[in-house]
């Protein structure tokens, strides 16, 4: 079982690669919007991939309103 | 398609549908590739008969206010047509506000039921501020996992009695909804649509856009919002026609479902057709070099044989891989709510797929215009519906001024503010505050935006006043938001964003701390209501005896300002 930590990590990690931004500058805290500079469709293109790496399902209710890393690293590892 | 012109309200309307239709598939629900849910209209009726009388017997009476606040989904339109049939008014609440919000809404609302989902009821349930919407009677929430605390609230699933609940009559100018379209910050501007409004607005719309048995219907825009519960809801339900909900609107499977359901129709905002479109092209572009060749080949002789009007079957034959990724039995998107490249409408009519755009706002029942997809014109958005009437008000000499709209389909009036109503309807005429002019055809043009707001690519109306209040307290002498079009006037709808006019204390720099500031505070916002940047003003602002701001005149002075260099990007 991944702790919190590792679960944000990938998470981050995994936000790097799919926007194509340097590894390591994002940080748990950050609004993926701003940081990013993606739209509400991005967003969800994300949230696909990242439930492939977990092999877990994020119902779309469960990630309304969030908008950094740490808690849709929460809301993922609830459900891992 | 029943005459809705014939009809007194949408709950008589509905009522005939179910029956008229009753073999005919209304509603199919997927939850990824899980088919949840697929209901005829006679199965739609025996699920809502129970709800509505069960609300019959707790006391629910005609003009009783019911609020809506969930994600597209069968109970949301079984719950619906419950309370139309009740005789109540229905009030749909915008499920992506936050739970204070909401709360704020209900109250002003006053409405006594609220039917919810789990998901979103447990965050109301858990915000401080519900203790204010004391009105509330009595509370369904649906689908509640086993053992879940429903903090006073019911199971939808178990609402429900037998025995036949006693259809309520109204009339056609009762009010059958309270649709918000602002307000979550300062003053709420309940538009209150009469049954009336939705009758002739549907009825105008089908004279443009087909439905009847067979077509069906991709709801993908919330339901509580006026398009989709027209496009979505009481148009598809009155002609046979289908409806499709998804429960995730992940991109990946709204493409599935075209082609699952053979979908006819799809209403969307800009964002949503602008990112098929990248898709697309993406597409084509990794196609081997020879095979893109052929296809852009195809897509001009496409082009010249469609350049009159759009002849989908034609298309079909001609573009029939593009085709079949939407379905092969597509026949328009409908596009509307905000300002939308005429290329991208382009793209898609070169492709065959006819795009019609149009315009309308909630105070106007929904659409004012709408393009017929059958000859529609990418640089307008379309003629007026029948029985709407469009005036350009004080046109300057390039013929633009502001929209004015007098139909059948304008709301009643704004709930509990008749002020506002005052300035907002004028001896009969609807001030749109856009700015636009008809061309010598009769289509409307829309060049920007006389009032003070934005509206953003996924189609939500951001109003200023709605969002100061996350700024108060700021370390400054004092601040107000604006649309950066309203202080510098555009003749666009394009890069609408928002600025706060920030007059600094007396010996205060902007500096690190309290840009620092601004910006945690902006992020507590939702991501489409952020302000973009600032703009700093070193003089008092304007303001009324009351010591409110003169916005107008702030406006004013600001607009000396050079828009290119003042706004400093957050």
């Amino acid at each position: 079982m991944r702790s919190l930590e590792q679960t944000t990590q990938e998470v981050l990690d995994l936000a790097s690669k799919h926007f194509n931004v340097p590894a390591g500058s994002l940080a748990p805290g950050d609004d993926f919007f701003k940081k990013l500079g993606i739209d509400s469709l991005q967003a969800l293109e994300l949230l696909s991939r990242l439930e492939n790496h977990f092999a877990i399902e994020l119902p779309d209710y469960e990630v309304q309103g969030v908008s950094d890393f740490k808690t849709l690293a929460e809301r993922i590892q609830s459900r891992l | 398609m029943l005459d809705l012109a014939k009809y007194q309200s949408m709950g008589a309307a509905l009522k005939d549908a179910l029956g008229q239709f009753a073999n005919e598939v209304c509603l199919i629900e997927s939850d990824r590739e899980r088919e949840k849910e697929r209901l005829t209209y006679r199965a739609f009726r025996d699920r809502a008969s129970p709800l509505a009388k069960a609300l019959q017997d707790a006391g629910f009476k005609a003009g009783d206010r019911a609020a809506i606040i969930m994600t597209n989904q069968s109970k949301w339109l079984i719950s619906a047509y419950a309370i139309l049939y009740c005789g109540g008014v229905l009030v749909p609440l915008d499920y992506k506000l936050t739970p204070d919000e909401l709360w704020q809404l209900l109250k002003h609302s006053s409405a006594g039921t609220l039917i919810s989902e789990y998901p979103i009821w447990r965050q109301l349930a858990a915000a401080a501020a519900r203790s204010d919407a004391t009105n509330l009677k009595t509370i369904l929430v649906t689908e509640t996992p086993s053992n879940a605390p429903l903090h006073g609230a019911q199971h939808w699933e178990d609402f429900q009695r037998p025995g036949e609940p006693t259809f309520v009559p109204r009339h056609r100018t009762d009010i059958a909804s309270i649709v918000y379209s602002s307000g979550t910050g300062g003053r709420p501007k309940g538009c209150m649509t009469t049954h009336e409004n939705y009758l002739e607005q549907g009825h105008a719309i089908t004279q443009v856009i087909a439905f009847e048995p067979g077509i069906r219907y991709l709801s993908i825009l919330p339901t509580n919002h006026v398009v989709d519960f027209m496009m979505g809801f009481l148009l598809p339900f009155t002609s046979g026609a289908t409806v499709v909900h998804l429960r995730t609107l992940r991109p990946e499977f709204v493409r599935d479902a075209f082609t699952r359901y053979k979908i006819s129709y799809m209403m969307l905002v800009p964002l949503i057709l602008k990112n098929l479109q990248k898709g697309l092209e993406a597409k084509f572009a990794a196609l081997p070099k020879g095979k893109r060749a052929a296809l852009n080949a195809l897509i001009r002789v496409n082009r010249a044989l469609t350049r009159a009007r759009p002849r989908v079957w034609l298309s079909r034959r001609l573009l029939g891989q593009v085709h079949n990724a939407f379905g092969g039995e597509f026949r328009a998107f409908g596009v509307g709510s905000a300002f939308i490249e005429p290329a991208t409408l382009q793209f898609f009519l070169d492709l065959g797929i006819p795009v019609a755009n149009s315009y309308g706002l909630t105070e106007a029942g929904t659409a004012v215009s709408v393009n017929d997809p059958r000859a529609p014109r990418t640089d307008t958005v379309g003629k007026p519906l029948a029985g709407t009437e469009v005036r350009i008000v004080n046109p300057g000499a390039d013929g633009i001024g502001e929209v004015a709209v007098r139909s059948k389909t304008v709301m009643s009036g704004y709930l509990d503010d008749p002020g506002l109503t005052a300035e907002t309807i004028v001896d009969g005429w609807l001030m749109t505050g856009d700015l636009g002019k008809l061309d010598p055809t009769g289509h409307l043009q829309l060049f920007g935006r006389k009032k003070n707001m934005i509206v953003t690519a996924e189609g939500k109306n951001v109003y200023p006043e709605d969002i100061e209040t996350i700024f108060e307290g700021l370390p400054v002498k004092e601040f107000c938001i604006f649309a950066a079009n309203y202080i510098w006037p555009q003749r666009s709808l394009a890069g609408e964003q928002l600025v706060l006019a920030l007059h600094l204390e007396p010996g205060r720099n902007y500096d690190e701390d309290l840009r620092r500031e601004l910006t945690a505070r902006n992020l507590r916002l939702l991501n489409y209501k952020r302000i973009h940047g600032v703009v700093l003003f070193d003089e008092d602002f304007p303001r009324t005896a009351s010591t409110k701001i003169k916005r107008n005149a702030l406006a004013e002075r600001l607009a000396q300002l050079d828009r290119k260099t003042m706004i400093l990007p957050l």
